[in-house]
């Protein structure tokens, strides 16, 4: 029965690519998730109720590291995808454990800084400022960290099971989840941290 | 911090004795109920066919029967609101004090809007859109099942909250500094923002497997100026949906940071804005509105081009316009707070941009009209409920467009006005649509239709209360009264507050003649059967399928040539094709993993509520534990055999045959 | 074969990841030497800033992302995220106006 065996793959296909778009979409709604948490410090990051502004606590080559870090991570992604898409396990799984350390590297630098500004006295209950640059910034970790979470289990999935189109499938959404990350992190550094210290 | 955070039984409104009555007779009917599901032993059945359906007919049911039920409490809270302001004149203090009174509107607001008008919406759409563009089923039916038991999952919050604390009171918009933790201490403001949230995550899904569903999955041929016009209108609400709720999660997440961890978004010291508030919440509250009310259009249309026999006038303007309205719907949201303190300039941009809005709503208007004429319209009751709505959904757009005036909502903001405009233009515009819609695609869905008789009584109680509950409002608006007033001391108002209140009754009539029609229509059934699937001569696509639909929908899924897809067919001498030989079909499987996804989130979020940590970890990873055993689960899907196919096919085919006519 | 053609559109080869990675290593460096190192004027450098992080913004789409117009995928895709930008550039510059001219009201 080709036909049925030929509609049946055609249709695999429709409903991996169905998955991509899906998720491409939910990215969509989480930029503007984003933008609304951007509008927002872009309103408060003056008010910072006689306590530190951006000038006095941002240092600028800490976050030009976090920054290579997580460029770094984004092409090491776009390898093991097209590992990925070769059949490759082994360079797949290189790549992706890289993309998880330089991933690692940088929320362990956020989580540092976090940590520095609120043991001096600068956490997000001091000002609407500090919440307002706390919350844009934890949020876009948050993001990276359930990123980093996904990318374990993918691991072990392309470990386990190899790259199966399901699972091909996963990681190109998770692809997608990454370099959207990136994305609004152009935006954090520049409209944060830049902006900041100018 | 004790084991079960805030809670203890002092959370029982034990000495409330409404309350207390409603608890009890709530409590009652549940047991009356589960008994009999127990007697005809359909625990079963009701699990396996209809919780873990992933079935976008059976989801769009539950979804309706949701927001049903909440239509009941919804419109409870109207009633109590009604009689305390028609007794409580001349400074008598009524029967409900403050306290109570605020919550109830609070509730009224949020219940109406959230939990009876999205899930009738999104209910309809789940029934019809997929069958209109020649689907099987929605891009993701897991998805789906998630976003209703999210959705159910808000309700039941909002419910609970009835019998353990305490609800907002801080009206359904819930500004701060009012809703910051100094001003609602209680738990009331935390049970409104876990119910938006959880309900407002289904809603978002929602959004985005209809997109994909309809980008990706119609049927071979029909290009996309050729889909249904519901199915247009839809697709611009859900669109409007994936690009406003985010900010509601948002801004509902600022607020329930400033009030778990001390952050000073909107608070009034350290620098918060609460303005900030007000303008992100509105950034999603107008959209909003437009997500509520394009699909009643496309109700409308349907109904309209169906019942005078012609094809919709202007289909490519109605998208248009549609589309119009959408985009136009982000950049007016600021008419909602045009005396809260920004600059002139800021009023008149946005006034004037609210204006042009009333454009495209008349131009749909004059092509409704434009269909009908000369044609030969049949009143049914479909009809009946969308030509109430031009009359009455006219008046309340041309009130909203004397509002958009920055200089008159000085005036009348936060009056009784404004409650009859939006009240007008909602119930009028989407409530109407709905139940017209919910008429006009019954009998597809139960394979029965409904009562006439009991349905033209409901439409006409519906219609002279709403007129009678509402017109007054505008009047008293214009002498003078607020919202959300408890009692009142000025007796040139009373007359207006009795009429108001006797309007109410009379839509409560509306709501009794809707309840008997479906306990009539039910109980004749087989003299009320739609035999041949398409009891209206309809011109797309689900009413080629038989009534109740086959559950793959489609046998073979076929080539769109036209517009009016159904009609087409029709006259090509198409329609009721007894195939050869039938395919296999592939479908997926029903599934318990999104109802306990959800159990697990509103488990969360009844412990966030709370304060009890504990309670809330286990529910989040409880949930995400099962999402991810459910992702490496492969016994997903199966496929239907061509025997039973076929069987399905013969049977509705000879239905068919037997009732349409010669 | 063509099939082939317009599906490898919507995946990259090591030469997309590698300008893309380039481009962008350039477009950051340039505006934290201007903010950290650079003599210029506030407005210049804002300016500057600016316009790198969305030209560096088009490039993470098209070099990692691979947006594009060719496919029906790369279609749908491209014109979602214009919408959304829209949708963005709409709420946040409308709100930031409405909040800084009511904030002037209050002589803030």
């Amino acid at each position: 029965m080709s036909t049925v065996a030929a509609d049946m793959h055609h249709e695999h296909e429709h409903h991996e690519n169905n998955n991509v778009f899906g998720f491409w979409i939910y990215l969509m709604t989480d930029c503007l998730l984003f933008a609304s948490f951007f509008a927002t410090y872009a309103v408060l990051f003056m008010n910072t109720a006689g306590g530190v502004s951006g000038k006095d606590i941002f240092e600028l080559d800490f976050v030009a590291v976090e920054t290579a870090a997580l460029l770094l991570s984004s092409i090491t992604f776009g390898f093991a995808m097209i590992a990925a898409h070769k059949q490759n396990k082994s360079g797949t799984l290189l790549w992706l454990a890289v993309t998880w350390v330089f991933g690692v590297v940088f929320i362990g630098m956020e989580v540092y800084e976090f940590h520095h500004l609120i043991v001096h006295g600068n956490g997000p209950q001091e000002s609407a400022f500090l919440t307002a640059f706390f919350s844009l910034v934890g949020l876009h970790g948050l993001h990276v960290t359930s990123g980093l979470i996904w990318m374990t289990i993918m691991m072990i999935e392309v470990l386990r099971r190899g790259l199966g189109d399901q699972t091909v499938t996963r990681l190109s959404c998770l692809s997608l989840f990454w370099h959207f990350l990136d994305i609004v992190w152009i935006c954090v550094f520049t409209v944060v941290y830049l902006m900041g210290a100018v | 911090m004790s084991f079960l955070g805030k809670l203890s039984i002092e959370a029982v409104p034990y000495h409330e004795p409404i309350i207390m009555i409603t608890l009890g007779v709530v409590a009652l009917l549940g047991l009356v109920l589960a008994v009999l599901i127990t007697k005809a032993k359909q625990w079963g059945t009701l699990w396996n066919d209809w919780i873990t359906s992933i079935d976008h007919k059976r989801l769009g049911v539950m979804y309706i029967i949701l927001a049903m039920i909440m239509l009941l409490r919804g419109f409870a809270d109207a009633i109590m609101m009604r009689t305390q302001l028609a007794v409580a004149t001349n400074g008598a203090e009524g029967y409900l004090p403050p306290e109570h009174y605020d919550q109830i509107f609070t509730a009224h607001g949020v219940i109406m809007i959230i939990f009876m008008a999205m899930p009738f919406m999104i209910g309809l759409m789940n029934i019809v859109l997929p069958l209109q563009i020649g689907a099987r089923d929605v891009a993701f039916p897991f998805l789906n099942n998630l976003s209703f038991w999210l959705t159910a999952g808000g309700a039941i919050l909002v419910n609970i909250s009835l019998g353990l604390g305490e609800f907002a009171k801080t009206g359904w918009v819930a500004y701060p500094p009012l809703a910051g933790l100094e001003f609602s201490p209680g738990v009331g403001v935390d049970y409104y923002i876990w119910a938006l949230q959880i309900s407002g995550l289904g809603t978002l899904l929602t959004a985005v497997n209809f997109l994909v569903t309809v980008i990706k999955m119609r049927a071979p041929g029909m290009k996309l100026m050729q889909m249904p016009i519901f199915t247009w209108t839809c697709t611009w609400a859900n669109i409007l949906i994936a690009a406003s709720f985010p900010i509601l999660t948002a801004v509902l997440a600022m607020l329930t940071l400033d009030r778990y961890m001390d952050f000073h978004f909107f608070t009034n010291e350290a620098g918060g804005n609460s303005m900030m508030y007000i303008n992100l919440f509105w950034a999603w509250g107008h959209p909003e509105v437009y997500i509520l009310v394009l699909p009643a259009f496309g109700i409308f249309s349907e109904i309209i081009s169906t019942f005078t026999g012609k094809r919709l006038f202007g289909y490519k303007s109605m998208v248009y316009a549609s589309g119009a309205i959408a985009i136009l719907g982000f950049i007016v949201w600021l008419h909602h707070f045009f005396t809260m303190g920004s600059s002139a300039n800021v009023n008149a941009f946005f006034g004037i941009m609210t204006m042009v809005i009333a454009v495209p709503t008349g131009v749909k208007l004059f092509n409704w009209l434009f269909t009908m004429y000369r044609g030969r319209l049949i009143i049914g009751v479909p009809v009946l409920w969308t030509l109430g709505f031009m009359v009455t959904f006219t008046i309340g757009g041309m009130t909203g467009v004397l509002l958009a005036i920055p200089g008159a909502d000085y005036v009348l903001h936060n009056s009784l006005f404004l409650i009859a405009h939006f009240h007008n233009t909602i119930i009028g515009g989407a409530v109407f649509g709905y139940l017209a819609g919910f008429a006009f695609w019954f009998p597809k869905a139960m394979g029965f239709k409904l009562d006439e008789r009991l349905g033209k009584y409901s439409f006409w109680c519906w219609q002279i209360g709403f007129m009678l509950a509402f017109m007054p409002l505008y009047v008293l608006g214009f002498m003078g009264m607020t919202r959300r007033l408890n009692h009142t001391d000025n007796p040139d108002w009373n007359i207006w507050l009795y009429i108001a209140a006797f309007g109410a009754l009379v839509i409560a009539f509306g709501i009794f003649f809707q309840l008997l029609q479906l306990f009539v229509s039910f109980k004749n059934r087989e003299q009320l059967k739609d035999t041949t699937g398409d009891p209206w001569n309809g011109h797309t696509l689900e009413w080629s399928t038989a009534s109740p639909p086959q559950f793959y929908n489609f046998a073979h899924i076929p080539h769109i040539k036209d517009i009016d897809a159904w009609t087409d067919m029709k006259e090509r001498g198409e329609s009721y094709q007894r195939l050869d030989k039938y395919e296999p079909i592939h479908m997926p499987k029903n599934t318990s993993a999104g109802v306990l996804m959800s159990a697990g989130l509103t488990t969360m979020c009844f412990a966030m509520i709370w304060h009890i940590w504990w309670l809330a970890i286990i529910g989040f990873v409880g949930a995400i534990a099962v999402f991810i055993k459910r992702c490496y689960t492969s016994d997903v899907d199966y496929y239907v055999q061509p025997d039973e196919v076929e069987r399905i096919e013969d049977a509705h085919l000879t239905a068919a045959s037997k009732g349409v006519k010669a | 074969m063509s099939q082939h053609n317009a599906h490898a559109a919507d995946h990259g080869d090591a030469k997309s990841y590698i300008i893309g990675f380039v481009l962008s290593v350039i477009l950051t460096a340039i505006p934290f030497w201007m903010v950290m190192e650079g003599e210029f004027s506030k407005t210049t450098t804002i300016w500057s800033i600016v316009t790198m992080a969305l030209v560096q913004i088009w490039v993470h789409l098209k070099y990692f992302l691979h947006l594009n117009f060719v496919t029906e995928d790369g279609k749908a895709s491209t014109i979602s995220f214009l919408f959304s930008a829209l949708i963005i550039f709409m709420v946040v510059g409308l709100s930031v106006w409405i909040i800084y001219e009511s904030n002037a009201m209050m002589m803030y």
